[in-house]
């Protein structure tokens, strides 16, 4: 098998584990097909977007969640919009712990927001993993003269 | 390059309309002003519809949505007629103004009623649906936005026009359902993650599945009575 080839296959085996292990959804191949030679970084730069955004809303729970009286109601703003970006982009796993960490929210129960907390932040900081290896082994194809296959 | 099938539909379109008396914007691309707080969903939805050969203005308030369409806080219009647009889409959730209060404060404006918006919302609340499209919505999308969505949208607008922009209301979702064996599903089922989703025939996925055929018309009724039928299940 020439490089093109092992590498192709390496992203769609990757590719394929990251869907089935649920780290993303539908909603992030159909990312893919807003991607073409006018747009050709899009998956990319939304994911971007993401990161940003979600490291800025998780340092945000943080805090609010840090204050001797906890403001309920500020932290669900906060896990509302991340469930938000997370559902746009396909985060499946991300978006999950989003909709019990607003059940918390709801119940005012600083244990389990605390708990949701480590949750989601243990399960961003998975899937920027995954996705930048994802990114990463895209690059490597298209280096080595090949192209990306679709899902 | 875009895609071409979006523009070719369009201009195929507006190559049948005779004698009708089409302002500029009509035969040129849709300009649309998209409303969302989100950075990630701004950047989605703008390329939905760039794809989708839409003009696209995205916004992150819908204080500044009014301030683009020259309605500004003393409820006048300046007399700003430069950039024309031809849909809103909003989203529902948004710190300072909702969604719906700029539904509200667009179709209480004589000179911006006409214009159609969508709301877009993560949260599939039928109450919150029936309270938009009641109150002058278009449609409503639940998030998250797909193409098939934006495409749908977008060819009612040029049906619209069609029409000679009398398909108002409930005529112009009776038009829809009649083309429907060619579109996708309308959205306020879409989404087949919602955790909410009754099963009933009507949201089977072999129906949601925007790669599946539709269902004969008979079946699908418009938005508001599909919802009153789910009420009722």
């Amino acid at each position: 098998m020439d490089v093109v080839s092992q590498l192709q296959k390496q992203f769609i085996d990757f590719s394929s584990s990251l869907y089935r292990e649920g780290y993303v959804d539908d909603q992030f191949s159909q990312l893919h097909k807003l991607q073409d030679e006018s747009s050709p970084d899009f998956v990319v730069e939304v994911a971007s977007l993401f990161f940003d955004d979600a490291e800025k809303l998780i340092n945000s729970m943080a805090r609010a969640l840090e204050q001797p009286c906890v403001d309920f109601k500020q932290v669900d703003s906060h896990v509302h919009q991340l469930k938000g970006s997370s559902s746009s982009i396909g985060a499946l796993r991300v978006k999950n712990v989003c909709i019990a960490f607003r059940s918390f929210c709801d119940a005012q129960n600083r244990e389990g927001c605390m708990r949701c907390l480590q949750q989601v932040s243990h399960e961003y900081t998975m899937l920027k993993s995954k996705l930048q290896t994802l990114f990463r082994m895209e690059q490597q194809i298209l280096a080595a003269g090949g192209s990306v296959p679709l899902e | 390059m875009t895609t071409t099938n979006g523009v070719a539909s369009l201009r195929l379109i507006s190559d049948e309309i005779d004698g009708f008396d089409l302002s500029p914007s009509d035969t040129e691309e849709v300009h649309v002003l998209a409303v969302d707080d989100s950075f990630v969903d701004r950047k989605v939805i703008e390329r939905l519809l760039t794809i989708s050969s839409c003009k696209v203005t995205a916004v992150d308030s819908g204080r500044r949505a009014l301030q683009f369409l020259g309605l500004d806080e003393e409820q006048s219009v300046n007399g700003f007629d430069g950039l024309k647009v031809d849909l809103i889409i909003t989203d529902y959730c948004m710190p300072g103004m909702t969604g719906y209060e700029l539904l509200k404060k667009i179709k209480d404006s004589s000179a911006l009623r006409e214009i159609p918006v969508v709301i877009m919302s993560s949260e599939n609340i039928l109450a919150r649906i029936d309270r938009c499209l009641e109150d002058g919505a278009e449609d409503f999308i639940v998030k998250p936005v797909k193409l098939s969505d934006v495409k749908r949208i977008k060819d009612y607008l040029t049906r619209d026009v069609n029409l000679g922009n009398e398909g108002r209301g409930i005529n112009k979702r009776k038009a829809r359902e009649s083309c429907d064996l060619s579109s996708s599903p309308p959205s306020v089922i879409t989404s087949s993650s919602s955790p909410s989703s009754p099963s009933s025939p009507f949201r089977s996925p072999s129906i949601l599945s925007s790669s599946a055929p539709c269902s004969p018309p008979s079946t699908l009724d418009s938005p508001t009575s599909r919802l009153k039928m789910t009420i009722s299940d």
